[in-house]
């Protein structure tokens, strides 16, 4: 069978488009979930720390550890600018992450950007579930994140075919493992 | 191409260019006979089409607020939107994956075969399968659909064979790649297919049967058809004694236009077809235009759906090649020894990832969910079509609040699945994973429906007045030269793809309706 490429293809024209939500592209490339990163210092309507918190919970909702933080961190910049443009937005987002956050100190005496395990920090975000905040950023994050053609390949997806004359001699009926039918 | 005036009284006016709208357009105006299409969408060809499936959906979704209620999970997961169809000239059959199979003789008449059912509202069709064979004939003919005309199948993609392999491990002997109106050799100046996938975001080589490249051309070759695009019909119109007379539409600007028409026929799907009947209601048609039995919007039909994915070992890449690419059709039959009344077919089906991820398990999150996410390519797909049954309940209503931009109260759609649905339903999701098990599935996943894609029964045919809206031609029962051309005219839903029989129905009502302005009956 004809199998996808997974490594890792930076094209120039995606860290371009990286480049439009305000973050710095450079800054994207091992990019960490830090307050303190240039690309979470770099938001201009939600705090840092707000920034990290939401790559954090976007790691946690769609846990793929074969993708990187860089392709989180560009799901989720864009509420910085929704932030800017819609004062109730950036409500939702402090409010929720304070909750969040008071949640945290709570059960483990510290932040949800502090708290080791995946399995306590998705307890947590059980108990916000059905906020409005929770649905949101979900809602946005199942097309902002899966929506990036970087990474299909890494998932196996090849994404538009007609201009490759489809996969009539691309390997359409090229599976090799099945018994005889 | 024919550009007719505003107050010719003479037309044909056909309200949506999907498969009832466009086929009947086209075979009308073969005949001689002017007719206007007012669609309600851009109009899109060919080069237009994209392979990207958000992109795809926000050019041609029909995506104008709708509500919803029930118990149905898509009114949960998707408020707003209760199904996934086009909005853009050539309506759902530039969406549609081609699957064209004729209904049973035995789904025709659903109340004698299956009797009574408590909840349900089944009846017989006015029409039989013997009456429509002549039609399905110019139908499969005219679509070019495999399997027919000695037309050869398509070969099975990847998915096809996973799937093939474990239903002949069951036992299951009728699995093949399908009736489908997708050219498996050039015909009829298309060409082949090219197993691009992305069948449902408008078919990039033009090998599948679409209103918008087949009958809408051929028509507007005449001079006798006029395709209207971005005219959004508002209000069909009638004078003192009752006919109607034209129909209100709002064009590209937002601008209100008055069409005036000889004959009205509405091809909208089952949706915004009673959504406008009900929306034209008047002095002399309080409830609605041809609604005196009051069926106008009830008994909406989607199908028994649901999908059913299986992850494996080794890589199928299930997106490579036609999305519906074959067939089981052994639990078409009707046997109630299964605990339900009616059957349904399997038919493969695949997502690209953004779409799977969106639709695999609606509102899901966390690992379990991601990591069936990250068996993508070792994935293969299967879809359940099942027959669901007729509720009255089961309704288009007009919104009492939201209005669309042109001041239209949305339609409001209304389902619950009936205990028969949710066991045909449970029946399909095991047999479908019991498929993929068979051939080594590691995890198989029960999917729940997707927003409608086959949207039906809106409008139904019916024998007596009482009982329907419309006639076994498609005719209104309360006015003679009101038709209704589309899937909403389904008596039952039957467990197959809707297209064919639309279109074949389309074919029928042409030379019903042509013989009567002949006759000057209408």
């Amino acid at each position: 069978m004809r199998e996808v490429d997974k490594r890792t293809q930076f094209s120039r024209r995606g860290l371009l488009r990286a480049g439009a939500t305000a973050v710095p592209a450079a800054a994207l490339v091992g990019a960490s979930i830090s307050p303190t990163a240039a690309w979470a210092e770099a938001a201009a309507n939600l705090t840092p720390h707000a920034m990290a918190t939401l790559v954090r919970m976007a790691r946690d909702i769609y846990p793929h550890d074969h993708i990187a933080d860089v392709f989180y961190i560009k799901a989720v910049t864009p509420w910085d600018a929704k932030a800017g443009k819609d004062p109730a937005a950036r409500d939702m987002v402090m409010t929720g992450i304070a909750r969040l956050d008071s949640d945290a100190q709570d059960h483990h005496r510290s932040d949800y950007l502090g708290i080791g395990w995946e399995a306590d920090r998705v307890a947590l975000l059980r108990g916000i579930e059905a906020t409005k905040f929770f649905s949101a950023v979900r809602a946005d994050l199942v097309v902002a994140l899966y929506n990036q053609p970087e990474i299909w390949p890494k998932f196996g997806y090849e994404g538009s075919s007609a201009e490759h004359g489809g996969y009539l001699h691309r390997g359409f009926n090229d599976i090799d493992w099945l018994p005889s039918a | 191409m024919a550009q007719f005036d505003l107050n010719d009284d003479s037309l044909v006016v056909i309200i949506g260019s999907g498969a009832g709208g466009g086929t009947l357009g086209n075979e009308l105006a073969q005949k001689g006979i002017k007719t206007v299409i007012l669609e309600a969408g851009d109009r899109h060809e060919i080069q237009d089409f994209v392979n990207d499936e958000w992109a795809s959906f926000a050019q041609l979704a029909w995506s104008d607020m709708r509500t919803t209620s029930g118990t149905w999970r898509v009114h949960k997961d998707f408020p707003n939107l209760p199904a996934w169809i086009v909005k853009s000239v050539g309506g759902s059959t530039v969406h549609w994956a081609g699957a064209s199979l004729r209904i049973e003789p035995h789904e025709f008449k659903t109340l004698t075969t299956y009797g009574a059912i408590p909840g349900a509202n089944l009846h017989d069709w006015p029409i039989t399968r013997e009456e429509l064979d002549p039609y399905y004939d110019r139908a499969e003919s005219k679509m070019g659909v495999t399997r027919t005309n000695g037309i050869p199948g398509l070969p099975g993609n990847n998915n096809f064979k996973v799937m093939e392999a474990g239903a002949r491990k069951l036992g299951y002997k009728e699995v093949h790649t399908g009736r489908m109106a997708i050219n498996s050799q050039p015909r009829d100046d298309r060409g082949s297919c090219q197993q691009i996938g992305f069948c449902f975001q408008g078919c990039k080589s033009g090998a599948k049967w679409s209103t918008l490249y087949t009958e809408i051309p051929k028509g507007e070759a005449t001079g006798n058809l006029e395709i209207r695009p971005n005219a959004m019909a508002i209000k069909i119109e009638h004078d003192a004694s009752g006919k109607v007379t034209g129909v209100v539409y709002a064009d590209g600007s937002g601008a209100m236009q008055r069409q005036k028409a000889r004959i009205v026929a509405v091809a909208g799907n089952s949706i915004e077809s009673p959504r406008l009947l009900l929306n034209s209601a008047s002095n002399l048609y309080k409830d609605g235009m041809a609604n005196s039995s009051g069926q106008v919007g009830r008994n909406y039909m989607r199908h028994t759906t649901g999908t059913v994915y299986g992850v494996f070992e080794r890589p199928v890449h299930m997106y490579r090649g036609t999305t519906m690419a074959g067939i089981v059709r052994d639990e078409a039959r009707h046997d109630t020894s299964r605990g339900f009344v009616g059957g349904y077919e399997l038919e493969t089906l695949s997502l690209g990832l953004p779409f799977l991820a969106a639709f695999l398990d609606p509102g899901a999150w966390g690992r379990s969910f991601a990591s069936a996410i990250d068996g993508y390519s070792n994935m293969a797909g299967m879809w359940i079509v099942g027959e669901d049954l007729a509720q009255e309940t089961n309704r288009i209503t007009l919104d009492p609040v939201a209005k669309d931009k042109h001041g239209m109260p949305v339609a409001s759609v209304h389902f619950d699945d009936h205990p028969n649905d949710t066991a045909m339903r449970a029946h399909a999701y095991e047999q479908g994973s019991a498929i993929y098990r068979a051939v080594g599935a590691t995890r198989t996943m029960p999917t729940p429906p997707y927003p409608s894609t086959h949207n039906l029964g809106t409008n139904r045919m019916s024998a007596d007045a009482r009982d329907g809206v419309v006639n076994r031609f498609g005719q209104a029962h309360d006015i003679k030269n009101l038709f209704v051309s589309d899937g909403s005219q389904f008596t039952s839903g039957a467990a197959c793809n809707p297209t064919l029989t639309i279109v074949a129905l389309a074919i029928r009502q042409a030379d019903t309706m042509a013989g009567m302005m002949q006759r000057r009956e209408i």
